[in-house]
């Protein structure tokens, strides 16, 4: 970065580097073209066409998308264009939620659909439990006086950054048969586990192995809600004669509230989609064990030979119910801590 | 050990290392164990050779036979020592093996066949690092293509993340026109609508507007994120209008002071989103995994998914591959990590 003496900077930033007039080269030809649209459309239309190339993409795949899927939902037959789709009005939703007894998935007409919606809710209370737990204890051992704090955050955020599949793969590795976690197993003198073939074995690592994966994210967020609560009213707290214990529970807890709540409902809505690290972890299995509710959607939709769009979008619509009514929990929630 | 507790002992403002201290850095160190370990071990295994990789139990470092070229023998032959059952030992080089019976010879004197039992022989190995599997794993199954697919998708995209969403977030930001509050607000609501509930018609559409198996089908629908959109306008409302006002008097097009006024003021912002976009590109794998089906359009992750789940799996490519796919996104975290973790802290968005 070498920046000439007593050559003046432009307002525009622009210096004598290659990349910059290779930059100020594309702004002049592209200029020609946006200053021609500029005088069609005149000043006062100009935002309109800055917020067109994004507003066109998020209504085609986003919007148009969204609007299509309660056709799906309310139309039926294995067609996939819209049109040729007979109107069967709530059909779909009663066949999913047709069932003798609620608690038992085998006497409903979709019993997969119930027992993903099983697996997704003890999968969801388990995981935010322990992925909120954890990642409080992290927060706050992390914001006291540690040596090579930046260190310490950086490896617990790491697998944040590693994509489900990497994720999957490493621990597949590890759990296997003949892996390094039973080869440590065995060398104490104990039998071998079949981690990937036992379902609560299976169920269990699931949650674990997405704790890992997510738990920096959260902590993070809960370190940066511990670093504003300002520290003088922690000196102020032991001058009055606080434990540690009393100023935990009276000043860090209640300040922290508001950012724990934020935490909970990020990772709630993310649970309740738990789809990729699984899918590439047990694919489901064994059995149906790890079969959760986007990964039903997935099948129905895409993998299963007589694909059933119908159902699926009636199914990710329930969802998506689901999903809305914790998000304006957390609006609400947000709205409070403002 | 007692230099490390007296340099813990000398802690800021403390005079003495309590209990809590203790159990402190006692939690992190098992941390550490347990979240850089399983990387640690993935990136030990993926040097090891495809016979070694299938001993149970493993071993930590990745091991290599020790091989001699002798005389008579066009391929190098391995070498083990031999104890004899007087207890001697020798060093010999293994000619061929007949069940439990293994033909050994001197490298020294090659003329002469030892026989000796198979459970009489130790290999003789030293550590090896070698770059087989990565060699291997990128030529045979296509992996170079996936690593091309996955480039031209981060790339691109981030491309057009930064040029679309900052157009947007400048309008969103600096001008007043009718249907603004409306435009921010739908934009940001759809953070809240995941992906996998919109999978079906995302589907439909893409393959309308023919993009399936296209790496199109991947690149622009990404392009337009309600994080970048929303993370840029907050940043751009800091900007003052003056300037913006300034460059008009001086006769600039719009365009022009989006390009030469908001955009080099708004570089923080747009480093932020660079990397949460490549992280995110680089990392997708749901909508690849829809959009493509021919594996020649693959990006790395639905590549090494698929790779995976094929039968007889070569573990020894699979994690060389593996490594492969996390060395970038570790490499940019490597340099940028206190971008990285601010940018996350204080957007709350990953």
């Amino acid at each position: 970065m070498s920046v000439q003496p007593g050559v003046k900077h432009k307002a525009t930033g622009s210096t004598n580097r290659p990349f910059n007039s290779l930059y100020d080269l594309i702004i002049n030809l592209t200029d020609m073209f946006f200053s021609l649209i500029q005088r069609i459309v005149g000043l006062r239309n100009m935002p309109y066409i800055f917020v067109l190339p994004n507003l066109l993409i998020f209504g085609i795949f986003i919007l148009f998308p969204m609007l299509l899927n309660f056709v799906y939902a309310f139309t039926g037959g294995s067609s996939f264009t819209p049109f040729d789709r007979p109107w069967v009005g709530t059909e779909n939703f009663d066949r999913l939620l047709a069932c003798e007894n609620y608690l038992d998935p085998h006497t409903c007409n979709e019993d997969l659909f119930w027992r993903s919606v099983y697996n997704t809710i003890g999968y969801v209370v388990f995981q935010v439990a322990l992925m909120v737990l954890f990642s409080l204890i992290t927060a706050l051992v992390l914001n006291r006086k540690i040596k090579a704090r930046g260190f310490f955050r950086s490896v617990y955020f790491y697998p944040v950054l590693l994509s489900p599949i990497v994720v999957s793969l490493i621990w597949k590795w590890i759990l296997q048969e003949n892996g390094l976690l039973n080869g440590i197993i065995t060398s104490l003198g104990y039998d071998k586990i079949p981690f990937l073939v036992n379902a609560d074995w299976a169920r269990s690592l699931v949650i674990f192995i997405s704790v890992w994966a997510f738990m920096g994210f959260y902590m993070l967020i809960l370190l940066a809600g511990l670093q504003a609560i300002p520290a003088d009213l922690y000196e102020a707290s032991a001058i009055d004669g606080a434990n540690p214990w009393q100023s935990f529970s009276k000043i860090t807890l209640p300040l922290l509230m508001p950012t724990m709540v934020v935490v909970l409902v990020l990772s709630l809505i993310r649970a309740v989609q738990v789809f990729d690290i699984v899918f590439a972890f047990t694919g489901g299995g064994p059995g149906t064990a790890t079969l959760y509710i986007v990964q039903y959607i997935y099948n129905y939709g895409f993998s299963s030979p007589n694909k059933l769009f119908g159902i699926a979008a009636a199914a990710s619509l329930l969802m998506a119910g689901v999903l809305v009514v914790l998000t304006i929990i957390q609006l609400v929630f947000r709205r409070e801590e403002n | 050990m007692g230099s490390i507790l007296t340099t813990l002992r000398l802690t800021k403002g403390r005079k003495r290392l309590d209990i809590t201290d203790i159990l402190s850095y006692f939690y992190l160190a098992m941390g550490v164990i347990i979240m850089f370990a399983p990387v640690v071990w993935l990136i030990l295994s993926s040097f090891k050779s495809s016979g070694e990789i299938v001993k149970f139990p493993p071993r930590l470092l990745p091991f290599r036979q020790e091989t001699v070229m002798v005389e008579g023998y066009e391929e190098p032959l391995p070498l083990y020592v031999i104890t004899f059952d007087d207890g001697t030992t020798q060093t010999l080089a293994q000619v061929r093996r007949i069940g439990l019976e293994a033909q050994m010879i001197d490298p020294a004197n090659p003329g002469e066949i030892i026989k000796v039992n198979i459970n009489q022989r130790q290999p003789v190995e030293h550590v090896y690092f070698g770059l087989e599997n990565y060699i291997e794993g990128i030529e045979s199954f296509d992996f170079g293509l996936y690593l091309w697919n996955s480039v031209v998708v981060t790339v691109t995209a981030t491309l057009l993340t930064l040029l679309f969403n900052s157009m947007a977030a400048f309008a969103l930001s600096k001008y007043q026109f009718r249907g603004r509050q409306t435009i921010f607000i739908i934009m940001i609501s759809t953070l809240m609508v995941p992906l996998s509930v919109v999978l079906v018609p995302v589907f439909l559409v893409i393959t309308n507007v023919g993009w399936n198996n296209n790496l199109m089908g991947i690149i622009v629908p990404a392009a337009a994120t309600p994080t970048g959109v929303f993370l840029l306008r907050q940043y751009m409302l800091t900007i003052p209008d003056e300037l913006i006002a300034a460059a008009r008097i001086d006769g600039a097009s719009e365009w022009r002071i989006y390009a030469q006024v908001i955009i080099p003021l708004a570089k923080p912002a747009l480093a932020v989103l660079t990397i949460f976009s490549v992280m995110w590109r680089w990392n997708d794998f749901l909508w690849p995994l829809i959009v493509l089906s021919r594996s020649e359009y693959f990006t790395l992750q639905v590549g090494l998914a698929s790779f995976q789940g094929e039968l007889n799996v070569q573990w020894n490519l699979i994690l060389a591959m593996t490594v492969l796919t996390l060395l970038p996104i570790t490499l940019v975290f490597g340099f940028l990590q206190r971008y990285i973790t601010t940018g996350i802290a204080t957007t709350g968005m990953k």
